[in-house]
């Protein structure tokens, strides 16, 4: 298959040695599991069981709400003690709803409801039970998965893509997932395709998971409509919108979905879900994070209930050997800093790495020298330099023309740029700073139109009122003239 | 463990600006090293005073604007304006010539405009400009190639006086440079065959042992040192190439039309400062636009400028005003010429695609 051009990215040094030849591991269930409402892009969900009430595995405590939202599942049986706030895995460390459970060790699953043969099911009936599995997109991106298979009721759909690219350094999750869960994965990807009824299927890998491309090639040749591409080793390769270009030579429209030209794409850890969700009827409880970094002592690809704290993660791998300059959540390039490592593991953590300076290189900023090596890696053909003077003098609208919101925030700009300068914090505060102005501008909108109308009732009482008076002496006069 | 906050990106390619200050100035380091022989002590002490001034000027700007001194100027950035300025004059120039030439560079060129970055002239041409038009004696006097230690070069205090007390040397033959000779006979009504017949010829002009600028002499070297930098990630092809070959196509056609008034293409590629302009003067990513697109009209307005001046102007040499020119042209060029954005026309609109193009 002809393999199309994508415009500018990096390559950074995988790193992806260390734990990419463990395989995966189960590690034992905590004492305390912590499981925010809040996991996916969309609403949060609503707990429905109350302190103190025992729960078994895979058991609903917390339903979705509205149209873009999933459920969460309990990870293991045990008692709900807690339901309030606590740290999230995010950067700022500001508190969010969580359940916290207290597991009893026994792990009994709740009535497992597996389907036979999910391709007797109709496509709408698959959605449902995706949706009702609590499935986001593992990739890191958490958008409910159920919403993306029912796109086909709003788009003519051609081909499903399976994300395997896993572009950033350090993660082997997806590659270990593809390794030794093959049959599993591909049966979830059938199950996908089935769904969205696409008529092809392409499994895009980069080429430094040779094993990945070699086990799915072997086990994707009884189906003809299935192909395993292996894609070149470029960050960002695993962008959605630019692996669609880099297979079919499409760009999606800006402001619109890969829908749009016809593809839709899933991550390989989704598919394993969608199988686990499926064929065995489990709910999305557990996933497959990666623990690296120079500073950890030991490199693990790790099954990991939902909720599991960091902290107990690092403690199994065996700690750090040196001190970390940064503790992330995800990969290096797109990866949050964790605030504490007491914030839990949820459904779109892909790794937990400790990295070493020598690892991030972090260095106070030198001025721009405008050398445009930015604006070369640049996937989206944006000048990020331009991005960040504007936001630096808080001209939001030219940074917006420069090319704001097309960011896809990648941070290849960042990663080349010789003076060090955090472009990619420049545009996150922007983008900040853009939704603030238009919630202001909402308000004020709203504050004007309520003053129109008020001003327009108090005209029209004061003339119905007039016209009352009008009216009333009208009548007398004429009552006056009827009786001298 | 660092625990304030940053944003992603968390890990770095390791590139800084003080890598690509020092590998430009490594890449400068046998075109000058073959300057200091050529051309001996003299430009060796005109070479140090200009670079330490720079280095000084830059320092006191840096304590004078309140900025961290001893972190920007690790950044290599003023050494290397000096450096280049230093290659650009005549190596008997008086010690003064140099310190002028770095407080105009640092001072007036970068530093006024805020620092490294802001100023949107080239620093080094800025300054060699200037020096040409307010000291013509002291910047076209030039001599002949007197190389270290052999017989009839100064010694290294005759050398001392040369530099620092304006002393002419007494066996210095005073020498033109290739593109001065060719510009004062032709302005004598000789024909250009005649004309080249007394002066140095191509092959000298590509090896460098001729009358010139310090480090301007070496088109060969000046090469070398500029595809090591395209080689290493340092600077791209785009404006050396766009600068050379649009040289060539102007220089080309004058000489295909009247080769008695004009020089073979190579005259226009080896003398002068074209190597040292395409290669390390134009490059200067500061003052040079920041699309490729950019880059390409940017390098093809310096070759046809340098062209036009050499040929047409009051000046045998072209490459600063031509830079100079080109650098005021940068914000209009780095406004018209964007890479066009992902997902969207070269207008800025969405992409549409017709309903043939999804199946």
């Amino acid at each position: 298959m002809k393999l199309f051009n994508i415009r500018g990215g990096v390559h950074p040094q995988e790193r992806k040695d260390r734990s990419a030849h463990s395989p995966i591991e189960s590690v034992p269930i905590p004492e305390t599991l912590r499981i925010p409402v809040q996991q996916h892009i969309g609403n949060p969900a609503i707990p429905t069981i109350h302190i103190g009430e025992k729960v078994l595995k895979g058991q609903l405590i917390a339903h979705g709400q509205g149209m873009i939202s999933a459920p969460i599942h309990a990870p293991t049986s045990g008692t709900i003690s807690k339901i309030g706030n606590y740290h999230a895995p995010h950067p700022s460390g500001l508190p969010v709803l969580t359940i916290t459970l207290k597991p009893d060790g026994e792990d009994q699953w709740i009535d497992l409801q597996p389907v036979e043969n999910p391709f007797d099911l109709a496509p709408e009936e698959i959605s449902k039970r995706v949706a009702a599995a609590g499935i986001v997109g593992m990739g890191g991106a958490t958008f409910p998965s159920a919403v993306k298979l029912n796109l086909r009721k709003r788009y003519t759909l051609e081909t499903l893509v399976i994300n395997g690219a896993e572009c950033e350094p350090y993660l082997t999750c997806d590659d270990r997932l593809m390794q030794e869960y093959t049959a599993q994965v591909l049966d979830g990807i059938r199950i996908m395709g089935y769904a969205l009824g696409v008529k092809n299927i392409v499994i895009a890998i980069e080429n430094n998971k040779p094993k990945a491309q070699q086990y799915l090639k072997l086990e994707a040749e009884k189906y003809n409509n299935i192909k395993v591409i292996g894609v070149p080793t470029r960050y960002p390769m695993g962008s959605e919108k630019h692996l669609v270009q880099t297979l079919t030579g499409l760009e999606t429209p800006a402001r619109a979905l890969t829908a749009d030209i016809g593809v839709v794409v899933h991550n390989v850890a989704t598919a394993f879900a969608v199988h686990e969700a499926l064929r065995e009827g489990k709910p999305l409880v557990s996933r497959i994070v990666t623990i690296s970094g120079g500073a950890m002592r030991e490199a693990k690809n790790l099954r990991v209930l939902i909720g599991t704290p960091v902290q107990y993660l690092i403690d199994y791998c065996g700690g750090f050997d040196i001190e970390p300059d940064r503790l992330l959540l995800g990969g290096p390039m797109m990866g949050q800093m964790l605030p504490t490592t007491k914030v839990p593991i949820v459904k779109g953590s892909n790794g937990v790495l400790a990295l070493t300076h020598a690892e991030t290189h972090s260095t106070a900023a030198m001025p721009c020298i405008r050398c445009a090596r930015c604006v070369n890696a640049c996937p989206c053909g944006l000048l990020p330099l331009d991005m960040a003077a504007f936001t630096k003098v808080g001209d939001l609208d030219g940074a917006t023309h420069s090319g704001l919101l097309d960011c896809i925030l990648c941070g290849s700009c960042a990663y080349v740029c010789p003076s060090h300068i955090p472009l990619v914090q420049y545009f996150q505060y922007a983008r900040g700073e853009l939704v603030d102005r238009q919630r202001q501008q909402y308000q004020q909108d709203e504050t004007k139109r309520l003053i129109v109308q008020r001003a327009e009732r108090l005209e029209r009482e004061a003339r119905e009122k007039r016209e009352r008076l009008a009216k009333q002496k009208a009548a007398k006069a004429a009552q006056a003239e009827a009786n001298p | 463990m660092n625990t304030l906050l940053m944003s992603s990106p968390h890990t770095h390619g390791g590139l800084s600006v003080s890598k690509v200050m020092w590998t430009v100035m490594l890449a400068l380091t046998p075109a000058t090293l073959f300057g200091f022989y050529v051309f001996g002590f003299p430009a060796i002490f005109l070479f140090l005073i200009t670079c330490g001034s720079a280095v000084g000027f830059e320092a006191l700007a840096l304590k004078w604007s309140q900025k961290p001194v001893q972190f920007h100027i690790h950044d290599g950035s003023a050494l290397l304006t000096g450096w280049l300025i230093a290659l650009t004059l005549p190596p008997y120039a008086p010690w003064w010539i140099g310190v002028v030439g770095s407080f105009i560079a640092i001072m007036i060129g970068k530093q006024v405009y805020g620092g490294l970055g802001q100023n949107l002239f080239n620093p080094a041409m800025v300054a060699r400009i200037a020096l040409l038009i307010s000291f013509p004696v002291e910047m076209t006097t030039w001599v002949s190639p007197h190389p270290l230690f052999e017989m009839g070069s100064p010694s290294f205090f005759e050398s001392l006086h040369i530099t620092f007390l304006g002393a002419t040397f007494s066996d210095a033959s005073t020498g033109a440079t290739t593109l001065g000779y060719i510009k004062t006979e032709l302005s004598r009504g000789i024909a250009m065959p005649e004309i080249l017949k007394n002066t140095f010829s191509i092959n000298e002009l590509f090896w460098g042992k001729v009358s010139g600028s310090m480090g301007e002499t070496s088109a060969f070297l000046i090469l070398l040192g500029g595809i090591v930098m395209i080689f290493m990630g340092i600077i791209t092809w785009h404006i050396p190439v766009a600068i050379l070959v649009s040289l060539t196509i102007c220089a080309g056609i004058a000489y295909g039309i009247n080769p008695n008034k004009y020089p073979f293409v190579f005259y226009h590629l080896f003398g002068g400062a074209a190597m040292l302009g395409a290669f390390f003067i134009a490059t200067d990513p500061v003052t040079s636009p920041i699309s490729k697109m950019g880059q390409i009209v940017f390098g093809i307005g310096c070759g046809v400028l340098i062209f036009v001046i050499r040929s047409w102007a009051g000046y045998p040499e072209g490459v600063g005003f031509a830079v100079l020119l080109m650098n005021a042209m940068t914000p209009l060029l780095d406004r018209w010429l964007r890479p066009r954005v992902y997902g969207r026309s070269r207008k800025g609109d969405p992409l549409q695609y017709s309903n043939d193009a999804e199946k």
